[in-house]
């Protein structure tokens, strides 16, 4: 199977190992990744609070490239870029009048055909060669956090629940983890405030790091890059504000499932991370 | 030979302002049949309906066009007016020239010519009309209410009192609804159970009423003042004369985990087992899902222990069929489970409850007598959050309305808990408070101000439990929307009022409108609030929108009213637009061939099949005739029949079609 590739600017720089694993993972179960050509900014936290043309072109431009490469739908792993591209996409669709003017700005057709999926979507379909391919089971508990963004907003995602979702859940118990219940799936971890209030995005993804901690999480398992750098690269401001500072580390839902796949961890970039997280696989190879 | 009179109405400037009337009647004047035709500024006053008058006799006219407003407004007032010149009432017919054209065109030659032409279409209608009788029916006097709740009893109530027949039909084993539930009221705090049960004993020992507990309406048939109710009286496992109601069964039952209904699973009860202690009628009734005879058929120790033999394992249901003529719906509302709230933890934390949950837990009868301890360990609560609007005026929750209780019944609840927990503290979220009511706005004040609840306006955007306290997190949107923590032991959602369970299927089988959240739809929503669009059936209580009390017992007894009004004539006339199967001397002349594809297309089961029969006895023909007291006049019938053997009275094919030639 083949699917177009978004990366988006995450996964070229602060999130890599995002990009490495999806990749490496992507190898593993079959699954041909084609990169958009010439793909531009999705806009992310920016374009939609500035212009909402914008907001709309960027997406836009990159959902028409993809078509012209034609590619039927794009893999988007950071929840952002999900974000906007669903959401743009769903705009356009019912707004032909929108559609047209984008369509003038872009210089490019268009026309809503290409499909968007973020990884938990696209994993979904592999559930079977997961399971298959499984070596060696990830037997720890996980605590599956989704983040704001991934499964919303409900009327342009339409995927799993927006409240209590379970699809990352599912996927991990498939590769032997044991999914935790706990309190902050969706809870906010702060996003881009990370630069301007450091102390608050302390405080809240604190509060996350230490409900999955009181519940026996031995990995946090996300899918979003702005989660990872929060839970990850903040672990020291987060700590320093923590009454029971905590080590358990953050891993990319790829990167988890590469791991039980039986995948190098230097490729799944698993040394890349603040919170070292390098030791998990060794420890769940010696449990199975 | 025609001679129609044409009387244009002006409507002041409302017909008048865009066509001009003079250039109508003039121009009617040239239709042929027309031997008089003038204009009037205001048609419908007395002295226009007297020119109407004077002119039938003066022009010996055999039908009139009136040429004004709509049917709708007017059409009673003329054919009344004709009707005292002696001319046949129906023989009057209206153009509408102020909804169809004035109102909705341009003043011009266009819209004169379009009110001249429709001026000539129902004069070509009106030389074709019939004189036409009001149909009769007959009224029987016994009213069917569903739904035993405080609404079904008082139009019970109602209705026995003013000296009619009612057959009071609840499905639970006891009447008393989800008022019985309730701990207090607002906005005077006296007990529920106190103000209802005399109701509920009244209603059991009326003469007039009859109580079908544990009873179902299986169908109905019929229409105003004839339905044909057939009620399903399920069994109870029990003979009802012998039992004394002495209750042994129930605490003998080896089955005791079954959530209990009454106190909405806050408790658990046996398998057979009387709701509650004051339960109408006081007879058990055995839960056959959960008994273990029923399952295993083993046990029977009811059956063992009972002193008089009452119990009848073998016992099945019962069909009665009802003869009624009007039926009020008073079948109540649910309220929408903890479970639907994912934000709030699906209904997995034992301390987040529901409204009528915590009414149980503050009632005297409730599963703690009364005791505030919460669900989970039975600690009492010393910090309590009540949610308002959990899932009213919220579309994701695909409630958009609002559930109108929540407002009074949280600051009720409120209260009752400070006054049994001096130290405890009480925070209510809210979006508005909707307080009005005789009373009601005090009623809130004094919880604010007297009984030291704390209001926050905002929502909460979640609930999780942590160390054995429940964290609501939510916004107070007053300062700014800042972020509220509450450590709670106990949170109360004031869930949202829906309609009850099997709604839509009792709609369909009573051909009762609907709205999209599935209550009962009223006929207007302003000037008809108790009637259906179905004549004869009435509504009383949440069962049509959310209601509190006191105006669930008002709506109860306007429908109880409009029951008696109906009952108080032994005829109903209705307008004699109905189909009828062409018949013509000698008696075996029809165009109809005995098809029935109309019988199957009639929505109504207004069509039944006449033999035609010889002198001895044997069938000629079979044809279809059309009970004039089911057809509704919709005219489907007409447009299936094959041969054009039914037409409509009043809408035959031949004025439709002669309304179109001439065109």
């Amino acid at each position: 199977m083949k699917i177009g590739y978004y990366p988006g600017c995450s996964l070229l720089g602060s999130s890599r190992e995002f990009d490495e694993s999806v990749r490496a993972l992507s190898r593993a179960i079959g699954l041909e990744l084609v990169e958009v050509p010439d793909w531009n900014c999705c806009g992310a936290s920016s374009a939609h609070v500035l212009d909402h043309k914008l907001s709309l072109a960027l997406p836009a431009r990159i959902l028409a490239q993809a078509e012209a490469a034609g590619l039927t739908e794009v893999l988007a792993p950071c929840a952002a870029c999900y974000n906007r591209l669903t959401s743009a996409r769903t705009e356009l669709a019912q707004d032909p009048a929108a559609a047209a003017e984008i369509a003038a700005i872009i210089e490019l057709p268009v026309t809503g055909r290409v499909k968007v999926v973020n990884v938990l979507e696209l994993l979904d379909r592999f559930q079977d060669e997961i399971k298959a391919r499984t070596k060696a089971p990830f037997r720890r508990k996980v605590a599956c956090y989704y983040g704001c963004l991934l499964v919303r907003p409900p009327k342009v995602v339409a995927y799993d629940r927006p409240e209590d979702p379970h699809s990352m859940d599912r996927l991990m118990a498939l590769a032997g983890a044991e999914p935790i219940e706990w309190n902050f799936k969706t809870e906010c971890c702060g996003a881009a405030f990370s630069v301007t209030r450091t102390d608050l995005v302390a405080r809240m993804s604190g509060r996350i790091v230490a409900d999955a901690a009181r519940h026996g999480a031995e990995a946090i398992v996300v899918a979003c890059p702005m989660c990872h750098s929060n839970l990850d690269l903040r672990r020291p401001e987060i700590n320093a504000q923590l009454d029971a500072p905590s080590q358990v580390p953050v891993l990319f839902i790829t990167q988890a499932l590469g791991l039980a796949l039986g995948l190098d961890p230097v490729a799944l970039g698993l040394q890349r991370h603040m919170v070292p997280a390098l030791a998990l696989q060794p420890a769940a190879v010696g449990k199975d | 030979m025609s001679r129609i009179g044409v009387f244009t109405c002006h409507c002041g400037e409302n017909i008048n302002g865009t066509v001009d009337c003079a250039k109508v009647a003039e121009s009617a004047r040239t239709v042929p049949g027309v031997v008089h035709s003038v204009d009037y500024k205001y048609m419908c006053s007395d002295p226009g309906q007297s020119m109407i008058k004077a002119a039938i006799k003066e022009h010996d006219l055999t039908g009139v066009v009136v040429a004004a407003c709509s049917p709708r407004m007017h059409e009673p007032t003329f054919r009344n007016a004709v009707a005292e010149a002696g001319l046949n009432p129906y023989l009057c017919e209206m153009a509408n020239l102020r909804e169809h054209c004035s109102w909705v065109h341009e003043k011009g030659d266009a819209a004169t010519q379009k009110a001249a032409d429709l001026v000539r279409v129902i004069v070509e209608k009106v030389k074709r009309d019939a004189p036409l009788q009001p149909i009769k029916v007959p009224v029987t006097k016994r009213a069917l209410v569903l739904g035993g709740g405080i609404a079904g009893i008082q139009a019970a109530l109602d209705i026995a009192n003013s000296g009619h027949q009612v057959v009071l039909v609840e499905k639970s084993p006891s009447i008393g609804g989800h008022m019985s539930q309730l701990s207090e009221t607002f906005p005077t705090l006296d007990c529920s159970q106190c103000i209802l049960t005399p109701r509920m004993v009244e209603a059991a020992r009326h003469p007039n009423i009859t109580l079908f507990t544990y009873s179902e309406l299986e169908s109905l048939a019929g229409f105003i003042g004839n339905f044909k109710a057939t009620i399903r009286r399920k069994s109870r496992s029990l003979d009802e004369k012998l039992c004394t109601g002495c209750g042994l069964c129930t605490t003998k039952c080896p089955n005791k985990k079954i959530k209990d209904e009454f106190n909405e699973g806050l408790s658990t009860r046996g398998a057979i087992y009387v709701p509650f202690p004051q339960a109408v009628p006081n007879k058990p009734v055995i839960d056959k899902l959960n008994c273990t005879y029923y399952k295993t058929g083993k046990c029977k120790v009811c059956e063992k222990v009972c002193p008089t033999g009452a119990i009848r394992f073998d016992q099945e249901d019962e069909l009665v069929t009802l003869d009624v003529g009007a039926i009020v719906l008073a079948t109540g509302f649910k309220l929408m489970k903890t479970d639907q709230f994912p934000e709030y933890g699906y209904g997995k934390y034992k301390d987040v409850v529901d409204g009528m949950q915590f009414e149980r837990l503050a009632s005297a009868s409730g599963p703690t007598a009364g005791a505030m301890k919460r669900p989970s360990d039975g600690k009492p609560p010393e910090t309590v959050v009540f949610v308002a609007c959990s899932g009213s005026r919220d579309r994701s929750k695909g409630v958009p309305y609002c559930s109108k209780v929540c407002c009074m019944y949280t600051a009720k609840h409120a209260m009752l808990y400070k006054h049994k927990m001096h130290g405890g503290k009480a925070y209510v979220f809210y979006m508005d408070i909707r307080s009005s009511g005789k009373d009601y706005d005090e009623f809130v004040r004094r919880a604010i101000e007297e009984d030291d609840v704390s209001y926050i306006r905002g929502r909460v955007s979640r609930i999780y439990e942590e160390d054995g306290q429940l964290v609501v997190m939510g916004a107070d949107t007053l300062q700014n929307g800042r972020p509220v923590e509450i450590r709670a032991d106990l949170v109360v959602l004031a869930t949202a009022v829906q309609a009850q369970d099997g709604s839509e299927a009792l709609a369909q089988k009573l051909h009762v409108s609907y709205d999209p959240y599935k209550f009962f739809a009223e006929a207007h929503p302003k000037l008809k609030p108790v009637e259906t669009n179905t004549a004869g059936i009435f509504l009383a209580g949440a069962c049509q929108a959310p209601r509190d009390i006191p105006e669930t017992v008002a709506q109860a007894s306007g429908s109880a009213a409009k029951v008696a009004a109906l009952f108080s004539r032994d005829e109903l006339t209705r307008e004699p637009i109905v189909a009828v199967v062409n018949r013509l001397p000698p008696p075996t002349f029809s165009y109809c061939v005995g098809c029935f594809l109309c019988q199957s297309a009639c929505p109504y089961q207004a069509i039944e099949q006449e033999q035609i029969k010889a002198r001895d006895g044997s069938v000629l023909r079979t044809l279809a005739k059309v009970n004039p007291g089911l057809c509704q006049g919709c005219g489907t019938c007409v447009a299936t029949c094959r041969t054009k053997a039914i037409d409509i009275q009043g809408f035959s094919n031949e004025q439709i079609f002669a309304e179109i030639m001439t065109l």
